[in-house]
């Protein structure tokens, strides 16, 4: 799939833009303790940063509180010590700038792939510019075709969720988030269910459009090849309690020319080397 | 299911009927023709119409008066777990109870006219509606109402936009298990307190007058009532459910 033109209602992302540059740190985690209501401690004292426009992995094994993080960053759950930062604010409520993908993409069984992709923009509608659930700069006229087109998924736009692939499927839940404009896209083992050829486009996609709308990226993925693929730098996560963030800088990641027409400019040792440095840093730190 | 194929089974159903009423030739079984003929003139001359749209008027209204408090109730037990958990012992000890043994006191209680018919046939269709909807709702994935609220949507789009349509195959499901007794219990409900409504009329030509063509009529009204309100079922689920079934 060809995908070059950006769609006229992208263009409102100018409107943050002034945001997007004031200040560095995206979001940032501080001293976060999360306990399961069982008991289980996930974070204990964790802190940690994130700047504007970086792409991130998380990577870890299941049961390591990847996906908690998430819905800690979405504003779903809460810490139970600590503090997630968003704008300089305490994170409260799901914010309307972030945007969330998760692996079961969360379409509504019954409505076409065009409602999906519209609801969050009826969402806002239904509720106002009330700047809690939608931005206070929230315009309600807003169109999703244009990204339906961007995305390929034009011809499908009457079809169900249950009449497409799973890959098609996701394409409809990215066309639903960035209709929203998000500046911070949060996204849970997004392609781990899809067959490789399907996952490797959507990866690529993701990348295209990390850099065209200049997002910060964070995917939780369990998948060390695909943490190198998407990380700039990558969040290594072991068994809990998590206290202190194990970062790895990876110069491989977020790289579009992995995908080019001509992989010689990709360095593929380098990307070997970082794979097997990471597996063997995720052994010893399980 | 294709229709000319519903056709022939309604014309093999008839042809039964012709020859069963031939072989026993007594009065008690007239043929589809004399019903048919009966039909027509008690619901062009007779009172055959007023009564049947007097029964059409008990069941439309109970079915709306259901669908109006039992799918609220059942949405807000769906999501509410603490709800569901305070009121399911009542349901799950009311919901079996079949509700047409209830009519002496529904009757006593409210008396003649339209009402205490009404009331009854409303008491089996919330019970029905009520739990398919619960328990539509309650198996919402948590996934997808994340995913949905991570769009912004609190409580109130939630409900307009998730539990809402999610709902919708629920109540017709339910009624299109119910519509059947929905019918039987009118039926019941109508031969006590009353001068209007099929049940009335089939006793009344039955039993009292010996018409036995008028009571086929009436019968042939009822069975037709019932089916309507059938196909009509199944036609707004087509209409408002197209995705059902697809995957």
């Amino acid at each position: 799939m060809a995908i070059r033109s950006t769609p006229a209602s992208c263009q409102n992302k100018d409107m943050i833009g002034d945001i997007q540059h004031r200040g560095e740190i995206c979001f940032a985690l501080d001293s976060l303790t999360y306990t399961y209501p069982e008991g289980q401690t996930i974070f204990q004292d964790f802190t940690w940063q994130v700047g504007r426009g970086e792409s991130w992995a998380v990577l870890g094994a299941s049961g390591c509180g990847k996906t908690t993080l998430l819905y800690l960053l979405a504003g779903l759950r809460f810490p139970t010590f600590g503090q997630v930062i968003m704008d300089g604010q305490p994170l409260t409520r799901p914010r309307p700038h972030t945007g969330l993908i998760l692996q079961d993409y969360g379409l509504l069984p019954w409505a076409s792939v065009r409602e999906n992709a519209a609801l969050g923009l009826r969402i806002r509608a239904f509720y106002g510019p009330d700047g809690r659930h939608a931005p206070q700069e929230f315009q309600p006229a807003q169109d999703v075709d244009p990204w339906l087109a961007r995305l390929g998924l034009s011809p499908l736009k009457d079809q169900f969720p249950g009449q497409i692939s799973g890959g098609q499927r996701q394409r409809t839940a990215i066309a639903r988030t960035l209709a929203l404009s998000p500046d911070l896209l949060l996204m849970d083992e997004p392609f781990s269910s899809l067959d490789a050829p399907t996952r490797e486009s959507l990866q690529r996609l993701t990348l295209e459009l990390w850099a065209e709308q200049k997002l910060t990226l964070v995917t939780i993925t369990h998948a060390i090849e695909e943490a190198v693929l998407l990380g700039q730098k990558i969040l290594l996560l072991g068994a809990p309690p998590n206290r202190s963030p194990l970062i790895i800088e990876n110069p491989y990641g977020a790289d579009p020319s992995f995908f080019g027409a001509s992989p010689s400019h990709y360095d593929a040792m380098g990307y070997l080397e970082m794979v097997r440095e990471l597996r063997s840093r995720m052994e010893a730190n399980d | 299911m294709k229709r000319r194929d519903l056709l022939w089974a309604v014309l093999g159903l008839l042809a039964f009927w012709q020859l069963f009423s031939l072989v026993l030739g007594r009065p008690i079984l007239p043929t589809p023709l004399a019903v048919g003929r009966a039909f027509w003139i008690e619901l062009t001359r007779g009172d055959l119409l007023e009564h049947l749209l007097a029964s059409l008027w008990r069941v439309v209204a109970s079915t709306v008066l259901a669908v109006a408090l039992a799918a609220p109730a059942g949405l807000i037990l769906g999501q509410s777990k603490r709800l569901n958990q305070l009121f399911s012992p009542l349901i799950y000890l009311l919901y079996p109870i079949p509700k047409v043994v209830l009519a002496p006191i529904v009757l006593l209680f409210f008396g003649i006219g339209d009402f205490p018919k009404i009331v009854i046939i409303f008491l089996i269709l919330f019970f029905q509606i009520l739990v398919l909807v619960r328990d539509q709702a309650a198996a919402i994935r948590p996934e997808l109402i994340q995913s949905v609220q991570s769009l912004g949507a609190g409580r109130r789009a939630l409900f307009r936009f998730v539990y809402l349509p999610a709902s919708l195959p629920a109540i017709l499901t339910a009624l299109r298990q119910s519509v059947g007794t929905a019918v039987a219990v009118l039926y019941v409900a109508e031969l006590f307190a009353t001068q209007r409504g099929l049940g009335y009329y089939i006793y009344l030509n039955g039993s009292t007058l010996l018409n036995y063509p008028a009571m086929y009529a009436g019968i042939v009204a009822l069975s037709l009532m019932g089916l309507g309100l059938y196909f009509s079922v199944d036609w707004l689920e087509k209409k408002l459910c197209p995705w059902q079934g697809l995957s």
